[in-house]
């Protein structure tokens, strides 16, 4: 019985301790219910310093909006939606399940934008000894925007023990803000010269408001200065490399919209005004994919592209056999026509899909960036885009070149009855080209069902540059497509950040314009006897 | 086939086809123009919309400068007074002579025209002018719908003054010159009695003089940049009052954040020019530096925000709290919010308030991204009132769809087809001119659970909502007014407009009443 009488009292003054614990929580629930923002925000402070880890779940559910109270009980849960329109509750101290509610019987606990700040800040201190290295990142950058001294121990111990290197220099950076918020002149002396090599924006709002106060000139400022300077010409490189690639990004699109173009005008010399229909049909392919098969939304767009191909393609086929084929060398009238189907195209989405967009999903690899500094990162759907379009446009090229289809293309387009009698079907060989140049229309528009909108007027946004980009390039002349397509993209974002989007786009068309008046033939045109012809 | 192959066979050499490759398009004169045609078409329509922008207002404001003498009133938004003080104000002031003036040119009109416009036949015919193709079609076709519902519940109520309505529905497709030409169909042709329609303030303009010259009755429901008041035009939507100016101070209040920097993106046309102008004007009152206001405008369907989005980053990063007032139109703003998504910028950072942005655009996007950030609006969908339950409940019945969702045009819609059913009935007519005067004063329930009162201005007071995005593409209501606010025509807040009053109603029965030289401009808003 002695022996027992400790135990006891350890389990007493555990079950002690945890109750303590709740209550504290508890305590703070009344002050989260409060209208006054302050009020929210202290007791949102002092949920996180309690150090619970209950009061992380708290916290998170919180800031993602789950989190409501009963209004009959007044208990704190958090939600998950169930079926018919009923919400099943857990309990936000014991995450026990409490039963299911309509929401008119729950009371929402409200967050706005600067309650959610004050919440990732509260929750910075909690998730500083998470085990997920990115939560980890994130918590010691957060760090940085209510600058604390009181939290630089804890910091210094982490740094010792910290395996990830990224993290590590987070810490570092954030260890140096502090010190230099907070620390003597030496101390300020070396966090300025540490902070030099961080890209963090709010480093350098933290040195120019230190500027401001400090007296110039003096040690301090112009190492201040100096670490302020060296910080802004690395952000002036990357602001080059930055646009760079947004050029990139934005002539691979031209690209994708152009190369099908550079195929049925380019080489066949059709004038396909329904050819931002066949990009748009590629796009609502995709959209068809995801509402099949909406629970593999990732893997959708590999099933995509190739359906989008057949599509698009066999419809391409379609308008060759019926309209196009009866007004091979009259321009014109290719023209009307084909402006006329594009119309029929649009009305039809229209009238049997939906006048409406539609939502097509990014898949979570497109979604995000890839930082390459904190300042500057490459957003992954364009990265992405860059790359496909590349290889849609050498697995096209390999295609021309080294198949024999590519060959017998060639060969009808050079010299038909020559082709004819050597035992090439022609007629056949035309609707496939047509066919191929709509097909790859489809496969750009899955890559632009990732960036813009899906709807019936997808393909007229697209069409004059498309066009755009195949005269300037020199018709024909599939390299020249590649280049137009990056040269003006390039261009038109080195142009935008000072003359701004619109004034940008007037100004690469009149560049255009001009250029076609000095080159008729555009960037490329093929020399020689071929010419003539 | 065979058949096809004979023939190819038998027109072959043909003198386009045997070119060789890449020279089927010969670079003779005819095709180059084709290019420059179609290169030239978006070319033309920026200069367009470009002067269209700039011309618009500055003809309006010449005029308006060329009558301002330097008489000062210090009273001036009649419309803001209460009735005693009005007709105190009235009476004292100097406006005796142009009264007899009006009334007189408001008889001449009323016996021209007054006739012309009735029906014979026992059904009242109401005109619906929204695109139901072309770019407009996504926002439009809604309003039809919900305009063709609103005539059915009120045939199954028996109709009006015991007559069926009847809608006429026509397609403008969504081109603005031919706004004026259907708008013309409807009032000569058809006669419709009342007209509810247009989005674009492009096509509002359009069809404007055509209303005018036939003395029809039109009601427009879409949140515009004011400006204007025209005597057969009731404004349902939002003022830029009603919207832009309390969504400022909602942003500089400590709720909103404290918001000390301002980034003003929006589509480049009327709208958003317009608005932002009286935004500009309207924060350099505050106080708010000329540095921290940075001002971006894109074409129409603009899809590649990476450098716009990328500026909007630094411009936040410098240590101020930053937000962004977009007047982003349409189905722009889809990729704007993706790229914010994707270059890490959150609502926390930096807030997007939108005034173009309600629950119809958001039914086409993933919303988690975007959880956190605003929309200003009169209306929405999770406003919480009986009226808002039924009609929602009634839409979704009649578009057979669950999932459908209203937003804030198709409240001002329902309010403006509430507002003329009451009228005719109280004017036992449904004539334009008895129809306009029964307006005045006139009050429906809104669907937030207010009441909506139409103004001699021919705009309404209704409250302003503030919404933040959630994840189900819904909005919740962060911040309200707690009163109605007057929707103001000419706004106050720059110099040559807050000079100006309208007011329909005698004696000064004018759109544009400049108070100061107490001359009424005429209806020259172009």
């Amino acid at each position: 019985m002695n022996r027992l009488i400790p135990f006891i009292a350890l389990l007493m003054s555990l079950m002690l301790s945890a109750f303590s614990h709740a209550s504290a929580l508890e305590s703070q629930f009344e002050h989260l219910k409060s209208k006054k923002a302050s009020e929210k925000a202290a007791a949102i402070h002092a949920i996180a310093s309690t150090g619970e880890p209950q009061a992380e779940v708290i916290l998170n559910q919180m800031l993602e909006g789950k989190l409501y109270y009963v209004k009959r009980s007044g208990e704190f849960v958090y939600i998950e939606k169930g079926e018919d329109k009923k919400y099943t509750a857990y309990s936000a101290l014991s995450n026990d399940t409490v039963g299911t509610f309509k929401k008119r019987e729950l009371k929402k606990i409200r967050v706005n934008n600067r309650i959610r700040g004050q919440i990732r800040t509260a929750m910075a201190t909690l998730q500083l000894n998470s085990n997920d290295s990115d939560l980890r990142l994130k918590a010691v950058r957060n760090l940085r925007d209510a600058l604390d001294a009181n939290i630089l121990p804890t910091l210094k111990s982490n740094l010792e023990t910290e395996e990830n290197s990224k993290v590590a220099s987070a810490l570092e950076v954030t260890i140096a803000a502090i010190e230099f918020a907070y620390g003597d002149l030496d101390l300020q002396l070396k966090s300025a010269h540490v902070l030099a090599d961080s890209d963090d924006p709010k480093i350098l709002v933290l040195f120019r408001k230190a500027l401001e106060k400090t007296a110039k000139p003096s040690e301090l400022s112009s190492a201040i200065e100096k670490s302020i300077e060296a910080i802004e010409s690395r952000q002036k490189m990357y602001g080059i490399a930055e646009n760079l690639f947004f050029g990139l990004s934005a002539g691979s699109v031209l690209l994708l919209s152009a190369i099908g173009l550079a195929i049925t005008f380019g080489v066949m010399g059709v004038i396909n005004m329904a050819h931002g229909e066949m990009m748009m049909i590629g796009a609502y392919t995709t959209f068809g994919i995801q509402a099949l098969f909406p629970n593999f939304i990732d893997y959708s767009l590999f099933l995509a592209i190739p359906a989008a191909f057949l599509v698009s393609g066999a419809v391409g086929i379609l308008i060759e056999r019926t309209v196009i084929r009866h007004l091979y060398g009259r321009p014109l009238e290719t023209l009307l026509a084909t402006f006329g189907i594009s119309l029929i195209l649009q009305q039809a989405v229209r009238t049997f899909v939906s006048p409406q967009n539609q939502s097509v999903e990014n898949p979570s690899w497109m979604s995000g960036s890839l930082e390459i500094t904190e300042s500057f990162g490459l957003t992954f759907n364009r990265l992405y885009i860059i790359l496909f379009s590349l290889i849609v446009f050498f697995a096209l090229m390999a295609l021309l070149k080294k198949s024999l289809f590519g060959l017998q293309m060639r060969a009808v387009t050079q010299n038909r009855a020559m082709a004819n009698s050597m035992g090439i079907r022609s007629n056949w060989v035309d609707a496939l080209t047509f066919g191929l140049g709509s097909g790859v229309a489809g496969i750009a528009g899955v890559a632009l069902s990732q960036i813009s909108n899906v709807g019936p007027n997808l393909g007229q946004t697209h069409i004059i540059d498309s066009f755009m980009v195949v005269v300037f390039g020199g018709v024909g002349n599939l390299w020249g497509t590649l280049v137009a397509a990056m040269g003006l993209g390039i261009v038109n974002k080195l142009i935008e950040p000072w003359a701004g989007a619109v004034l940008a786009k007037i100004i690469v068309l009149v560049f255009i314009i001009l250029f076609i008046q000095r080159r008729p033939r555009g960037l490329f045109a093929l020399k020689g006897r071929a010419v003539e012809g | 086939m065979t058949q096809n192959g004979a023939k190819s066979k038998n027109i072959a050499p043909n003198k386009h086809t045997d070119r060789p490759i890449g020279q089927l398009f010969k670079p003779s004169k005819p095709y180059v123009l084709y290019g420059l045609s179609m290169m030239a078409y978006p070319l033309l329509t920026q200069c367009q919309s470009f002067f269209k922008t700039h011309n618009l207002k500055g003809d309006r404001r010449f005029l308006a400068q060329s009558q301002i003498q330097s008489i000062k009133t210090s009273d001036r938004t009649l419309n803001r007074l209460d009735k005693n003080e009005k007709e105190n104000y009235q009476q004292g002031t100097t406006m005796k002579s142009i009264k007899q003036f009006t009334q007189l040119s408001a008889l001449a009109l009323s016996v021209s025209f007054g006739t012309a416009a009735m029906a014979a036949d026992d059904t009242i015919k109401v005109g619906v002018l929204h695109s139901l193709s072309g770019t407009m079609a996504i926002s439009e076709t809604t309003l039809k719908d919900t305009v063709l519902m609103m005539v059915e519940e009120q045939n199954k109520k028996g109709g009006l003054l015991g007559k069926k309505l009847e809608a006429v529905v026509v397609d403008p497709a969504s081109n603005w010159p031919l706004f004026a030409e259907k708008g013309r169909e409807l009032l000569s042709k058809e006669k419709v009695d009342v007209i509810f329609g247009c989005w674009t303030s492009v096509s509002r303009k359009s069809v404007l003089p055509v209303v005018e010259e036939l003395n029809g009755l039109m009601f427009y429901p879409v949140q515009y940049e004011g400006e204007e008041s025209s005597k057969n035009v009731f404004y349902t939507g939002a003022a830029p009052n009603q919207q832009a100016i309390p969504a400022v101070d909602y942003l500089m209040s400590e709720e909103g954040g404290n918001v000390e920097r301002f980034v003003l993106a929006g589509t480049d046309y009327v709208y958003p020019r317009t608005t932002n102008k009286i935004l500009e004007a309207y924060l350099k009152a505050k106080g708010v530096a000329e540095k921290d206001i940075m001002i971006n405008y894109t074409p129409f369907g603009h899809s590649d925000w990476q450098t716009i989005v990328s500026d909007i980053k630094k411009f936040g990063a410098e240590g101020k709290k930053t937000a962004v007032i977009s007047t982003i139109n349409g189905d722009a703003n889809v990729p704007f919010y993706k790229e914010l998504g994707n270059q890490g910028i959150s609502a926390e950072d930096v807030p997007v308030i939108a005034f173009s942005v309600g629950e119809e655009e958001l039914s086409g996007i993933d919303t988690g991204p975007l959880v956190g950030h605003l929309a200003a609006w009169n209306y929405f969908q999770s406003a919480e009132s009986d009226t808002n339950e039924a009609f929602i409940d009634q839409w979704q019945d009649y578009v057979k769809n669950e999932e459908r969702v209203t937003n804030d045009p198709m409240e001002a819609t329902y309010i403006g087809f509430q507002m003329w059913a009451k009228a005719v009935e109280i004017a036992g007519s449904e004539d334009v001119d008895s129809v306009r005067d029964a307006m005045y004063g006139i009050t429906v329930p809104n669907l937030t659970g207010g009441t909506a009162v139409m103004n001699t201005n021919h705009h309404l007071t209704k409250p302003v909502l503030i919404g933040e995005i959630q994840d189900d593409g819904q909005f919740e209501i962060v911040w309200q007014t707690k009163k109605g606010v007057i929707g103001d025509a000419w706004t106050d807040h720059l110099d040559t407009s807050a000079k100006v009053v309208a007011d329909w109603t005698a004696p000064i029965n004018c759109g544009n009443y400049n108070i100061e030289t107490n001359v009424c401009s005429g209806q020259n808003y172009e």
